[in-house]
Parts: C-alpha cells; sequence; structure tokens
C-alpha cells in the first residue's frame, strides 16, 4: 500500500524502502489506477523515505512523467535523498524539467 | 593481491530475490568498513546485475543465478554475477544507456550504465543461449 494524499488537483505519493524491480510494478499499478482515476493537474512523487533505489525508480519515474501526462498532468520528483541523488542524477531524469 | 576472504551463493531467478543479493553482497563486504556510499554503489551496481539476469537472462523461464564475490588484501571488491539464461546477442548495444530490450516493463535501459558508473571495472561475457557473466569489481578506500 502506497501512503497517498489528494488535494486542489494535486497527487501525492509517499514511496518509501527499498524501490527496485520487484517492487516497481505493483507501485506502477498502483499510482497509475489513481491517475486515472483522479485525473490530477500534477503528481507529487515524494521520496523522502526512500532508502535505496535501482534503476528500476528510473523507469517508474519516466513512466509515471508518460502516465500522468496522458491525462494532462505533470510530474514533480520532491524531496530525493542525498543515498538516491546519484542515479537520479546519472539517469537524467532532470532534463524531464521534473525535479522540485 | 591476495584473495582474504570470499563466498559463493546460488538462488533463484525471483524478483524477491533482488533484495535478497543486496543484503549478503552488503553483509559480505561490511568487514572493509565502506562508506555508506560506497555500500550503496555495491549494492545498485549488485541489484542492476541481478535484475538483468532475472528480466532478460531467464526472460524465457527461471534459472539459477550465482555469484561469487572476493575481497583481495588491496581492499578490492571483485563480483561475478552469472545466469545460463539466453545470453546477450550484442553486448555493446546491450550496454548503450538507454538501450532496452524490455521498454513495456518499463526498463529504463540504464543498468549498464549505472554499474559502469558505480564500480570501478564491469567486464561482460556472454553467449547467446549459454548465458551471461558480468563481473564488478571497486576498490575501497582505506580506513579512515
Amino acid at each position: 500500500m502506497l501512503n497517498t494524499d489528494y488535494k486542489d488537483d494535486v497527487l501525492t505519493v509517499y514511496l518509501s524502502g527499498e524501490i527496485d524491480h520487484n517492487r516497481a510494478a505493483g507501485i506502477r499499478t498502483s499510482i497509475d489506477s489513481q491517475i486515472n482515476a483522479l485525473r490530477p493537474k500534477r503528481l507529487n512523487l515524494d521520496f523522502s523515505s526512500v532508502s535505496f533505489m535501482d534503476s528500476s525508480g528510473i523507469g517508474l519515474i519516466m513512466g509515471r512523467y508518460r502516465s500522468v501526462g496522458l491525462v494532462g498532468g505533470e510530474l514533480s520528483v520532491v524531496n530525493v535523498p542525498d543515498g538516491i541523488n546519484r542515479i537520479i542524477e546519472l539517469s537524467g531524469v532532470s532534463t524531464l524539467g521534473v525535479l522540485k | 593481491m591476495n584473495v582474504i576472504n570470499e563466498m559463493h551463493l546460488r538462488f533463484l531467478s525471483k524478483s524477491t530475490n533482488e533484495g535478497f543479493a543486496r543484503s549478503v553482497i552488503s553483509a559480505f563486504v561490511l568487514e572493509l568498513d565502506p562508506t555508506i556510499s560506497e555500500l550503496a554503489d555495491i549494492k545498485t551496481a549488485v541489484s542492476e546485475a541481478v535484475t538483468n539476469s532475472i528480466v532478460h537472462g531467464y526472460r524465457r523461464g527461471s534459472g539459477m543465478i550465482y555469484i561469487d564475490a572476493k575481497i583481495t588484501d588491496s581492499r578490492k571488491v571483485i563480483i561475478k554475477i552469472r545466469d545460463k539464461g539466453v545470453g546477450i546477442a550484442d553486448i555493446s548495444q546491450a550496454m548503450q544507456p538507454l538501450f532496452t530490450t524490455a521498454p513495456e516493463e518499463e526498463r529504463a535501459g540504464l543498468g549498464f550504465a549505472v554499474m559502469q558508473s558505480f564500480m570501478d571495472e564491469v567486464k561482460v561475457s556472454s553467449k547467446p543461449d549459454k548465458g551471461t557473466t558480468v563481473t564488478l569489481s571497486k576498490q575501497i578506500v582505506a580506513l579512515r
């Protein structure tokens, strides 16, 4: 289960723990069903409680950039901890303008 | 360069074992007292290699993944991740950032780029229908 919050057309998803290939599919399905139900103008992915992330997390970010875009919304990636900053930088997701 | 410790691990290509492999490798390298960032680099690189074996190597079914790890007296960690899966037809293409054969699974195509960036050395050898071996090595800086 993901902790989420929805108000004023903004859907915030609080990710936590380790994000790898094993967990990514479940997180993806859960977020996408909420995107499709709520059609938010903005999706905030909050990484503050994420302790580990590999490139599966990058796929998750890029995929949500697309899925929220399909309903006319924008993605923001917020509260990235130091530990996972390196993989985010390496991935080039910053060029999408989503890092806040 | 003498080997001062080594371990061998064999597990089924289930995605729940990605976390298991990361935990084992962290515990193994702990004797070198790595920094948090060195440890995160190694865990991430191993996670990428194991995930590749599961998602690509054994995409037609499941099989065993083998990890052989060594620590040398010069504080170098050498980790070999091996599968007996489908192999990689074109290694240089597979190693190109953003290249992926599994976009529908939202694979970012960054696995090898991450391994290369987080480790000192990455070697890949593969034979179609025989399997793939990825060898990762990293020097752990001396005790502070």
